[in-house]
């Protein structure tokens, strides 16, 4: 092999470490995900679009000159409220129609969100500055920026704050009586009108903090949602519906692919070979079931 | 079946009057009425997956981006370096001759008709497998994935753009390349509605229909859904690479992400044109693309710079309160047009229900 990546060791390992903090942030957004498809069957296309949306509340409040790490408390609010009243506006009509309408619907809010953040916030690359500085390991080889450690950490300190808000609040029980089955959570009094919108709502949020995180680690562009919404989908389908450590291992795994396929196959091709390994992992998965005679569904 | 009624005749007879007469009544839309030949294709061949088969693919801009590559590449490669071509960037180092050029084109759509039908047989087996919301992600994904790969790579002119053989100089009517392009497309227009209406008559299309409304029962039928389910998708593809020729061509230049594989315009386009007109008719997606280029043609220099928002409110809007279309909207209205027959008594039976 001629890559420069196998020749120098110190290279893996960065990849590696990159990879694995940035793999945490996915799961973070995948995590949201799951939650809104288990509950409400819902494939989001928007969720990206939602990424980034957070992200930039994040970069405005850094314009405003407050520090925008702050953006991970800030834009998760800001973001819960967006979620809702996207959920009164538009996904309240489509929670239970045939999915392949929340798909194209959700599609037109992408397009729109997406449209809307180019003309707020110009087509420009932008980035927050959180002068957190590096970490250099292993002589300086190695370097590591604190921004993604600190990224990392907040990601699973909200994705803990979140499992046990699921498992003691009343909401959270509410939550998870309608995904196991939304007609008798009503019948047993559950306002599932509300237990949807909160849903959406969460995701949103949650949303909300990955931007927030990814406005400081990565870049932001008006025109990338559909890349975070792609991975997500993609280690939930890993994952499956509701197994948090498992979308936590397989938003890390996620995340190596990327950073080694970065240095492997080129950057220019790293998105391509992100959403490549969403048809291939779809299709190993047909091939898999095919042979017990099912299918995905 | 193969009388075709009176009144057909004298329909189609009339609209293959006008569309011949077409560029030279309004010679100053010749652009606009090719698009508009090429979106009814689109949508007519995403019926046949989306509306007939059940299949909703966000994929079929793979093979309209691959027939744009393909034509123009070999348009180019049969009389000059590719690779030379594409890093001079449209300088102008090699011209074509007029038989060279028109040579070239047919050449190219004959490939570009081809590859992208053998390649959707041979990913086909692969990707009909999944159902429903898979295979619209993973379709989705695809076509994502082409046109960043198209976009890494040198021969194609890779982020820098490909630009196709400029019209031939030595002609000099300067209406000749918009007619041109315009009775090509018209041609495969005519082609295509052929093609899809002798489906409509054909047991093909029961089969289609049979897989759309539950795939198993008619597996267990003994119909061999999987081979059905590709051929549908084969004849998509040359359709849609076709018509990804005649685009390249009419453009001119060709972007990996925003013409070809430009999953955010026309592949959304050609979804909600045949929703828009009606899925599983044969007449909703030519009436809904017709509808909906005007309206974008109308609307999109009015409101300059918003387009995309009110692309994407218009989508939400068609899929949130119009999912069956004008067609079906018709067919509620006056059922007796579409052949269907009312019980009257079952009808109030089944408003007593209600």
């Amino acid at each position: 092999m001629d890559f420069l990546i196998f020749k120098a060791p110190m290279l893996m390992v960065q990849a590696s470490l990159d990879g694995i903090l940035l793999g945490i942030l996915f799961a973070l957004i995948a995590y949201g995900m799951a939650l809104q498809w288990g509950v409400m069957n819902i494939i989001n296309i928007a969720q990206g679009d939602l990424v980034i949306l957070g992200g930039y509340i994040a970069y405005t409040i850094y314009l405003w000159g407050i520090h925008p790490a702050w953006g991970v408390i800030i834009s998760p609010i800001i973001m819960f409220f967006v979620g809702w009243g996207l959920y009164k506006l538009v996904i309240n009509k489509v929670v239970d129609r045939d999915l392949f309408i929340s798909i194209l619907a959700t599609f037109g809010i992408a397009i729109v969100f997406q449209q809307l953040m180019n003309f707020i916030f110009g087509a420009d690359v932008v980035v927050a500055q959180s002068e957190y500085g590096t970490t250099m390991l292993f002589d300086n080889s190695v370097t590591l920026p604190n921004s993604k450690i600190f990224s990392a950490f907040i990601s699973v300190l909200y994705a803990i704050a979140l499992v046990i808000y699921m498992r003691k609040s009343k909401l959270g029980r509410a939550i998870r009586a309608t995904a196991q089955n939304a007609r008798a959570a009503k019948i047993l009094g559950v306002d599932t009108e509300k237990v949807y919108a909160a849903t959406f709502g969460i995701n949103a949020a949650l949303c909300g903090i990955a931007g927030a995180l990814i406005s400081i680690t990565l870049t932001l562009h008006p025109y990338v949602g559909l890349s975070y919404t792609v991975r997500s989908f993609m280690i939930v389908i890993v994952a499956g519906l509701g197994n948090l450590p498992a979308v936590a291992v397989s938003g890390m795994g996620l995340g190596l692919f990327e950073e080694f396929a970065d240095y492997i196959l080129g950057t220019e091709f790293r998105i391509g070979a992100v959403f490549m390994l969403l048809v291939l992992i779809l299709v190993y998965r047909r091939f898999k079931l095919s042979k017990k005679r099912e299918y995905l569904k | 079946m193969n009388k075709v009624k009176q009144k057909d005749l004298i329909l189609y007879s009339g609209l293959i009057i006008l569309g011949l007469a077409a560029p030279y009544l309004f010679s100053a839309f010749k652009v606009q009425l090719t698009y508009l030949c090429v979106l009814i294709v689109l949508a007519m061949t995403w019926n046949l997956q989306g509306g007939e088969m059940g299949y909703n693919t966000f994929g079929n801009i793979l093979f309209y981006g691959l027939g744009m590559y393909l034509t123009a590449s070999v348009q180019v490669g049969m009389f000059f370096p590719l690779a030379e071509w594409t890093e001079s960037g449209g300088e102008k180092t090699f011209v074509h001759t007029t038989a060279q050029y028109f040579q070239g084109i047919g050449v190219g759509l004959l490939v570009s008709a081809i590859i992208p039908a053998i390649i959707a047989g041979a990913i086909g087996y692969a990707i009909l497998g999944l159902r429903g919301h898979y295979f619209a992600i993973c379709t989705l994904g695809l076509g994502i994935a082409a046109g960043e790969i198209a976009g890494g790579i040198e021969i194609i002119g890779a982020g820098q753009g490909f630009t196709t053989p400029p019209f031939p100089a030595e002609i000099v009517d300067t209406e000749a390349r918009g007619k041109f392009f315009y009775f090509l497309s018209f041609a495969l227009l005519i082609g295509t509605f052929v093609f899809v209406k002798y489906i409509y008559g054909s047991r093909f299309r029961l089969i289609l229909n049979a897989i759309r409304d539950n795939e198993d029962k008619a597996e267990a039928m003994g119909i061999q859904t999987m081979k059905y389910k590709i051929v549908g998708w084969m004849c998509s593809a040359f359709f849609c690479g076709l018509a990804g020729g005649i685009m390249g061509g009419l453009i001119g230049y060709i972007d990996s992400t925003d013409v070809a594989f430009d999953g955010r315009e026309m592949g959304v386009f050609m979804v909600l044109m045949a929703i828009l007109g009606g899925k599983g008719t044969l007449w909703g997606p030519v009436i809904g693309a017709t509808l909906f280029h005007f309206f974008k043609e109308g609307l999109w220099t009015l409101i300059l710079g918003w387009q995309y928002v009110a692309l994407g409110v218009l989508i939400v809007v068609i899929v949130v309160y119009f999912p069956e279309g004008l067609m079906g909207w018709l067919r509620e209205k006056y059922p007796e047009r579409f052949g269907e027959v009312i019980d009257e008594k079952d009808r109030k039976a089944q408003v007593e229900l209600k």
